[in-house]
């Protein structure tokens, strides 16, 4: 049977991993092919990379870091973040990236999902949501730019869309959960679970080995992603790994 | 000398890197003239069956594939180049494929998520040499929707259960091998199977 997924995120910032890491020997930015190669090294099932690089002067620096991770790294990664239109696409995959994640692009020229499904395949194409309960309490919205922007869209509603216009995989960030270690937000991977046929990454929340098996059990996601607890070396995900092994979530 | 076949389509640098960390030389290209010097030939593939299929016949390799093949040069197919080796698939409409083993490619039914994405085991149809190099539950990266069906068992090495489909992972025919899954991808067990068909498979 195939396994769920545990999905380190690195943080990217002008070509330096700048979220802190705590890997023995390392302080606390890291180079990212380097940091990559660890969390290989540490069976991770897949990496992201989220680009949070400021200027366009320093997108490049990306495709050359995507081109050194694929040199090193010989499992799936996805690169997300400032990705807007199929020349980025195209130049990620081409550098070695296997996924693009897209977020605020896709919201702003849904296109981009189906131009980049049909030219690249739906496999490569990660919808990236970011949503936030609505004060009503009766559903979720639709953030961007970091959740500083409520775009009124219903996620539910936009995750049908962005599936039916190509969108292979669903990246979900609770920005309610986000930040809180109180676990993976349940209720919302769920509702977009029914809605949708595709693989769900959970992401946001997570404070525990507890709340990956949570999630899993509850059969919310498919895999799920964790940048913090792994950086700070609060868990390693061979820790992870062993801990869902040992609870019979099937690894 | 690995000549991974270029038609413009998939992540060929990824099985460029691979090889190379297995310490094996390749060159891309989709030159005759260039393959022609290459021992083993390997064909990757992400995309539509039917764009891949009209790429590759647009310049001329279908019948460079079938011919080295012929001759005895071993060839890989990795992902939509594994499934090219059948007849057919009836992805978005009925498309011919190489045909080197018999039978043809179908969309997953089931309940589970589609594409299937993910780490899944390997489990042993066939003896293989391939079973006393890997470990002992080897666990490899797919990403599809489609799948062979309506094939010959004797060329099902290996497959991996998704739900209640049997997925065929690892299949063999005469001079010809495919993966459904990225071995490029999968970590070691992945590379060691690159470099069984690199040092080993003919």
């Amino acid at each position: 049977m195939i396994t769920k997924r545990i999905i380190p995120c690195l943080d990217v910032k002008d070509g330096r991993v700048v979220k802190g890491v705590n890997f023995v020997g390392l302080k606390e930015v890291g180079d990212p092919a380097e940091l990559a190669k660890r969390y290989y090294e540490q069976g991770a099932d897949e990496l992201v990379f989220l680009d949070i690089t400021a200027t366009h002067e320093h997108r490049d620096t990306m495709v050359h870091i995507v081109e050194k991770v694929a040199e090193q790294v010989f499992m799936p990664f996805t690169v997300g973040g400032g990705i807007r239109t199929v020349q980025d696409i195209k130049a990620i995959l081409r550098a070695g990236a296997d996924k693009v994640s897209l977020n605020s692009a896709a919201v702003r020229n849904p296109d981009l999902i189906r131009e980049g499904a049909s030219l690249f395949g739906n496999q490569c194409i990660v919808l990236a949501v970011d949503g936030r309960k609505r004060e009503s309490g009766d559903g979720w919205n639709v953030v961007i730019n970091g959740g500083r922007i409520d775009t009124g869209l219903d996620a539910i509603e936009w995750i049908k869309k962005g599936t039916e216009l190509g969108a292979g995989e669903i990246l979900l960030t609770s920005m309610d959960a986000d930040g809180t270690k109180n676990g993976f937000d349940i209720p919302f991977l769920k509702a977009v679970r029914k809605e949708v046929h595709v693989p769900v990454i959970a992401s946001g929340g997570c404070g525990s080995l507890a709340h990956f098996a949570e999630v899993f059990e509850e059969d919310a996601a498919d895999a799920a992603l964790a940048a913090s607890l792994f950086h700070y070396g609060e868990l390693t995900v061979g820790e992870v790994k062993q801990y869902l092994k040992e609870i019979a979530v099937r690894l | 000398m690995i000549g991974i076949i270029d038609y413009g389509m998939g992540n060929l640098r990824s099985v460029e890197n691979a090889l190379k960390a297995i310490g094996c030389q390749s060159v891309i290209s989709d030159d005759p003239a260039v393959l022609d010097q290459c021992e083993k030939l390997i064909l990757p593939g992400v995309g539509a069956f039917g764009d891949c299929m009209k790429n590759i016949v647009e310049r001329g390799l279908d019948s460079y594939i079938k011919n080295a093949v012929s001759k005895g040069i071993p060839l890989l197919g990795i992902c939509l180049g594994m499934q090219m080796l059948f007849e057919e698939s009836e992805e978005k409409g009925l498309h011919q494929g190489l045909g080197f083993l018999k039978g043809r490619i179908v969309r997953m039914e089931t309940d589970l998520p589609v594409p299937e994405i993910g780490w899944n085991e390997l489990e042993w149809n066939q003896e293989s040499p391939l079973r006393e190099l890997l470990s002992e539950h080897p666990y490899v990266y797919y990403v599809h929707s489609y799948c062979a069906g309506d094939m010959k068992e004797e060329n099902l090495t290996a497959y991996s259960m998704y739900g209640d489909i049997r997925v065929a992972g690892l299949v063999q025919g005469e001079h010809v091998m495919g993966t459904q899954f990225h071995p490029e991808k999968s970590g070691e067990d992945g590379l060691k199977i690159l470099r069984y068909f690199a040092e080993v498979f003919s």
